[in-house]
This record gives C-alpha cells, sequence and structure tokens, in this order.
C-alpha cells in the first residue's frame, strides 16, 4: 500500500514542529539547569537550601532590564554587569543571612533563607514596583532563525549552547583546579578543610558567587525568552529548579544539569503532545520529583552519604 | 619552639585541659600520653585553633596562635594528622596530597615534594587515581601523614597514628615517624601505644584528666613505675 501523499506531507510537518519542540524544551531545560546548578553547589557545601536563589535570578533580569532600559547600555554590557553585580550580591546575602548562623542549628539557617526570600522579593516590588515590566529583546535573541523548516527564536538557540559552555567551564573549575578541590573538600570535611589551610569563607563565597553568576544568567536569558519581568518571577522557576537538583541527586551538579533538562524537556513535551494537561504545566515537576524519589531515593546520579548533622 | 601555658580549654560545662604546660623543642619528637578523654586530642586541636582556649596561650617561635583562624596557624608551619584520620573520602590520592599543600604555591617543590613522599609511602603512589575512602585504614593513615607532611611543616602533630593498625603498619608508622623527624621536622606525638611512643620520644607529658601528671625524658618515662602500671599495663612487680 502507498502511502498518499498528503498524509507524509502531514507528516512531515510534525517531524518539523517536533525539532522545534525540541528547541524549545532543550532551551526550557538549560535555563532550568542554570537555576539548579546553584541549589545543589551551595546545598553540597552548606547543607543548606538557599531559598533565596530564584531571587537572586530575579535581580539578575531586573539589574540588566535597568542597564538597557534606564542607562542605555548595551545589552551584552548590561548583561555583564548585572552578572558580576548579582554574583555580588549573592556572596553578600551569604555573608548577611546565612554567615552569622553556620554554628546553629539548621532550621535556623533554613528560616533565615525563607526569611531572604519574602524580603528580597518585597524590596523588589518595593523598588521596581509590582506592575511587569516589558523587556526590550536584543536583536539577536528575538529573531526568527529558520534552519530548514524548522524555524525558532535566536534566543532560543543560544541558550543550550551558551550553556553547555558555562557548564563545562564549572566542570573544569571543580574537578580541574585547586579551588574547585578545595570546594570538593569543604563540602565532605569543613574542620579537615581548614587544618589544610584552605579558607572556607573564601570557598563558600566563591561557591554562592558562582551559583548567583549562573542564576543571573539564567535569569536574563529568561526575560528574553518571556520578555516581561516581575518581582515575583523567581519564585516557581526557583521552585522547580530546586525540585530538578533533587531529582538529579542533590549536591551533584552533572545531576543538577540532567534534572533540569529532564524537567524542560518533559514540560514542554507534555503540553505540546497533550495541550489539554498545559494548565497542570507546574504540577508534572512535583510528580516526576515524586516518581523518581520512590524509585531512587537519593536521585538520579545522587550517592548514598551520612547526613551530617 | 612550641610552649603551651596554661592552657584551658572548655566544653560546655565540661573543663577538659585544666591549664597544662608543655614544651616542644625544635628538631625533638615529644610525646603526650593519656587514658581515653585525658584531653590529648583537644591539646592538639586547641593549638591550631580548632577548639577555642578559655585561658592561657600557645606560643610558636615566638608568635601567639592563640586567637588566630586555623589557616593562618598551618601557614605558619604547622600540620595536624587528626585523629580518625579524616582523609577526603571522595577525592582521589593525588587531590587529597594536593590540598595538604594548599598553602603552598611553588609548584615545582610541590611536585618534587610529592615525589618524596611517595618514596616514603609506595603504596600510595600506586594508588595516587583511587579514591581516598577506598583505602585500606592503613594505606588511609599514611595518606593523611603524606597529606600533612605535603605542607612541608616545621611541626607536624599526630593524634594516634597508630590507632585500629595491624602491628606490621604500626611500627612501619612508628619509623616512619623516625625518619620525618631525622630530616629536620619536630614531631608532637599522641599516642595510646605508650611504649612505643616513649621509645622514639625525647621527651614524653603523661595527662590526666586535663592536667599534666608526669613529665620527663622518653627513657625515664619508660622507666617509671607509675608510667609502667598505668600505661604500660604491667603488673606491679
Ligand atoms: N566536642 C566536644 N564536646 C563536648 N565534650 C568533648 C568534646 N570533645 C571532647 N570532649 C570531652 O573532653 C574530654 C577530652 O577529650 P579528648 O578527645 O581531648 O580526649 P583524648 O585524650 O583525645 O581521648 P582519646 O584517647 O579517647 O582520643 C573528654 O571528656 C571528652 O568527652
Ligand atoms: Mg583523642
Amino acid at each position: 500500500m502507498q502511502v498518499p501523499a498528503f498524509e507524509w506531507i502531514k507528516n512531515l510537518m510534525t517531524f518539523t514542529l517536533f525539532l522545534q519542540h525540541i528547541v524549545n524544551a532543550l532551551s526550557l531545560g538549560s535555563l532550568y539547569a542554570l537555576l539548579a546548578i546553584g541549589y545543589t553547589m551551595v546545598y553540597g557545601i552548606l547543607r543548606l537550601i538557599n531559598f533565596a536563589h530564584g531571587d537572586i535570578f530575579m535581580i539578575g533580569a531586573y539589574v540588566a532590564f535597568y542597564g538597557t532600559a534606564l542607562f542605555v547600555l548595551p545589552w551584552w554590557a548590561s548583561l555583564l554587569i548585572s552578572i558580576v553585580f548579582t554574583a555580588l550580591f549573592g556572596i553578600g546575602l551569604e555573608r548577611v543571612a546565612y554567615k552569622p548562623l553556620r554554628d546553629s542549628p539548621r532550621i535556623s539557617i533554613m528560616i533565615s533563607a525563607i526569611g531572604a526570600s519574602f524580603l528580597l522579593e518585597n524590596l523588589a516590588v518595593l523598588i521596581f514596583g509590582g506592575r511587569p515590566k516589558g523587556v526590550e529583546v536584543p536583536k539577536v535573541m528575538g529573531q526568527v532563525l529558520n534552519i530548514g523548516s524548522v524555524s525558532f527564536l535566536g534566543v532560543s538557540l543560544f541558550i543550550p549552547i551558551i550553556t553547555f559552555g558555562l557548564f563545562v567551564l564549572l566542570m573544569w573549575i571543580v574537578n580541574g583546579t585547586k579551588t574547585g578541590i578545595a570546594m570538593r573538600a569543604v563540602s565532605t570535611d569543613i574542620e579537615t578543610s581548614r587544618l589544610m589551610g584552605i579558607d572556607v569563607n573564601r570557598v563558600v563565597s566563591f561557591t554562592f558567587g558562582l551559583g548567583s553568576l549562573l542564576a543571573a544568567f539564567g535569569g536574563i536569558m529568561w526575560s528574553y525568552k518571556y520578555p516581561q519581568l516581575n518581582p515575583l518571577m523567581g519564585v516557581m522557576p526557583g521552585l522547580k529548579c530546586f525540585i530538578a537538583a533533587v531529582i538529579g541527586g542533590i549536591g551533584n551538579i552533572g545531576g543538577a544539569v540532567l534534572g533540569g533538562l529532564l524537567l524542560g524537556i518533559i514540560e514542554i513535551m507534555i503540553v505540546a503532545f497533550f495541550p489539554t494537561l498545559s494548565g497542570y504545566r507546574d504540577a508534572f515537576a512535583f510528580i516526576l520529583l515524586i516518581i523518581v524519589l520512590l524509585v531512587k531515593p537519593t536521585g538520579l546520579l545522587g550517592k548514598r552519604q551520612a547526613e551530617k548533622v | 619552639m612550641l610552649e603551651i601555658n596554661e592552657l584551658s580549654v572548655h566544653y560546655g560545662g565540661i573543663h577538659a585541659l585544666q591549664g597544662i604546660t608543655m614544651k616542644v623543642e625544635e628538631g625533638r619528637i615529644v610525646t603526650l600520653i593519656g587514658a581515653n578523654g585525658a584531653g590529648k586530642s583537644t591539646a592538639l586541636r586547641a593549638t591550631v585553633g580548632l577548639v577555642k582556649a578559655t585561658a592561657g596561650t600557645v606560643v610558636w617561635n615566638g608568635t601567639k596562635l592563640t586567637g588566630m583562624p586555623t589557616k593562618d596557624i598551618v601557614t605558619l608551619g604547622i600540620a595536624l594528622v587528626p585523629e580518625g584520620r579524616r582523609i577526603f573520602a571522595n577525592l582521589t590520592v593525588e587531590e587529597n596530597l594536593i590540598l595538604g599543600a594548599y598553602t603552598r604555591t611553588n609548584r615545582q617543590e610541590i611536585r618534587s615534594d610529592m615525589d618524596r613522599v611517595f618514596e616514603l609511602f609506595p603504596r600510595l603512589k600506586e594508588r595516587i587515581r583511587q579514591k581516598g575512602g577506598t583505602l585500606s585504614g592503613g594505606e588511609q593513615q599514611m595518606l593523611a601523614v603524606a597529606r600533612a607532611l605535603m605542607a612541608k611543616p616545621k611541626l607536624i602533630m599526630m593524634d594516634e597514628p597508630s590507632l585500629g593498625l595491624a602491628p606490621m603498619i604500626s611500627k612501619m608508622i612508628f619509623d616512619i615517624i623516625r625518619t620525618i623527624n631525622k630530616s629536620g621536622t619536630t614531631v608532637l606525638l599522641v599516642e595510646q601505644n605508650a611504649k612505643a611512643a616513649l621509645e622514639i620520644a625525647d621527651y614524653g607529658y603523661v595527662l590526666e584528666t586535663g592536667r599534666i601528671a608526669l613529665e620527663g625524658p622518653g627513657k625515664e618515662l619508660l622507666a617509671d613505675d607509675r608510667v609502667r602500671k598505668a600505661y604500660l599495663g604491667e603488673a606491679q612487680g
């Protein structure tokens, strides 16, 4: 039997559509991965869930927005400034909200993290205003690219590529440099790290800086992909990316990336193929979390480790 | 020279060190022995600033260490091989050694010191890419000592390095301690194995519930009746 020509064309169309979804899924997944890395690194070092991490993501996006909208800087300049500023901001947050509580019971520092998150969100409402702000998307990011019959926004292609580059760089820092070895040492045994002459505070600051930098980058790219800012924009991505980090195995950077990508891909695919379920898109993360934890309680790439209390 | 003067440490209500005074002269092997819970580890930990002294001072070649952060004390040339080895289980043997040399910057010197350490512990060289956690207990102890040596310390303090080791390995560790000392490193050794420790020590201190009960040259303490009875497990006679 021969397949009628129109049938064949229809199949081709769905395949094109499928590729388009793949690009979208990869870019959303990469954004999740960028944010999830920060959760996992901070948890790895301090056994702390940095609830304010999603707000760091939001701050990164706003700073870049004001760089172009208020100070009329070129987009790449405000991107760089925002990344540096947000990294310093993350370091400052740790100094003010977490460091004084490092020797207190775990619950105190968790509560401080929740407080910091609410504070940042409310300050953002106060300073940036509660009304959503429209972002002017840079031309390269907003242009429509066509590869064959597949077309997508520039930003959707750039995100996975740059994320991959950042990931390679991060793995090199963690596995190939002395600072990276020190980071891993601090994450297993702070006291013995001190005995090696490691400045633990500096390693912690470095970790917060790195995590915040990636979150800022993620926030800015997010604002190019979904060009609207509001002070609570970090809440849902923050929650999902924390889940992504747990799914991948918290404390494991590769796991965070895997969890983020998985979450992004599943979210886009389910919405694409089961449009009736799209109202529940935020719930998929939780369902996936439950499934993964039932099958492998340590997360996909997580190793069992004694809880340090 | 390390001088510990009237050093006191409290853990909450527990007065773990009750004003101990000790001296470790350059080039010597000095040992600190005592029963479980006497405060030996506490003395070493207070020296490197891992626990806070509540009174008294520790002075190293004229510099007051009390109150200094650990990383600065370590940088002055004092290394501690902690009780229970405390190697980084998730790092390779090589990475553990690199961390031992964390405060140093001259890469060439670090490289050649690593080679020297491997001469001392050939078994570590064979396991250079292995994760620390997969080493045997004896190998982990070797790594803990090797890691401390990578700091090129002037004073190396060891907290029960022979604990839980087979007699052969234990003897090897004591031989190594002597070798390290011969090459010019001062040693402060905390031991449960009082006999082996006093045999290689120039001078010894006996700690009893937070106080120095006895002190003297190693040979003299070995011959002392009280020491023989309490720490060498010999029947009275
Ligand atoms: N972190 C701590 N908190 C409370 N008490 C402690 C702490 N560390 C030690 N102690 C107490 O201080 C005393 C001295 O302990 P320390 O570890 O210095 O003894 P030690 O001589 O090294 O014993 P061992 O030979 O068993 O290693 C003990 O009574 C111990 O229970
Ligand atoms: Mg002890």
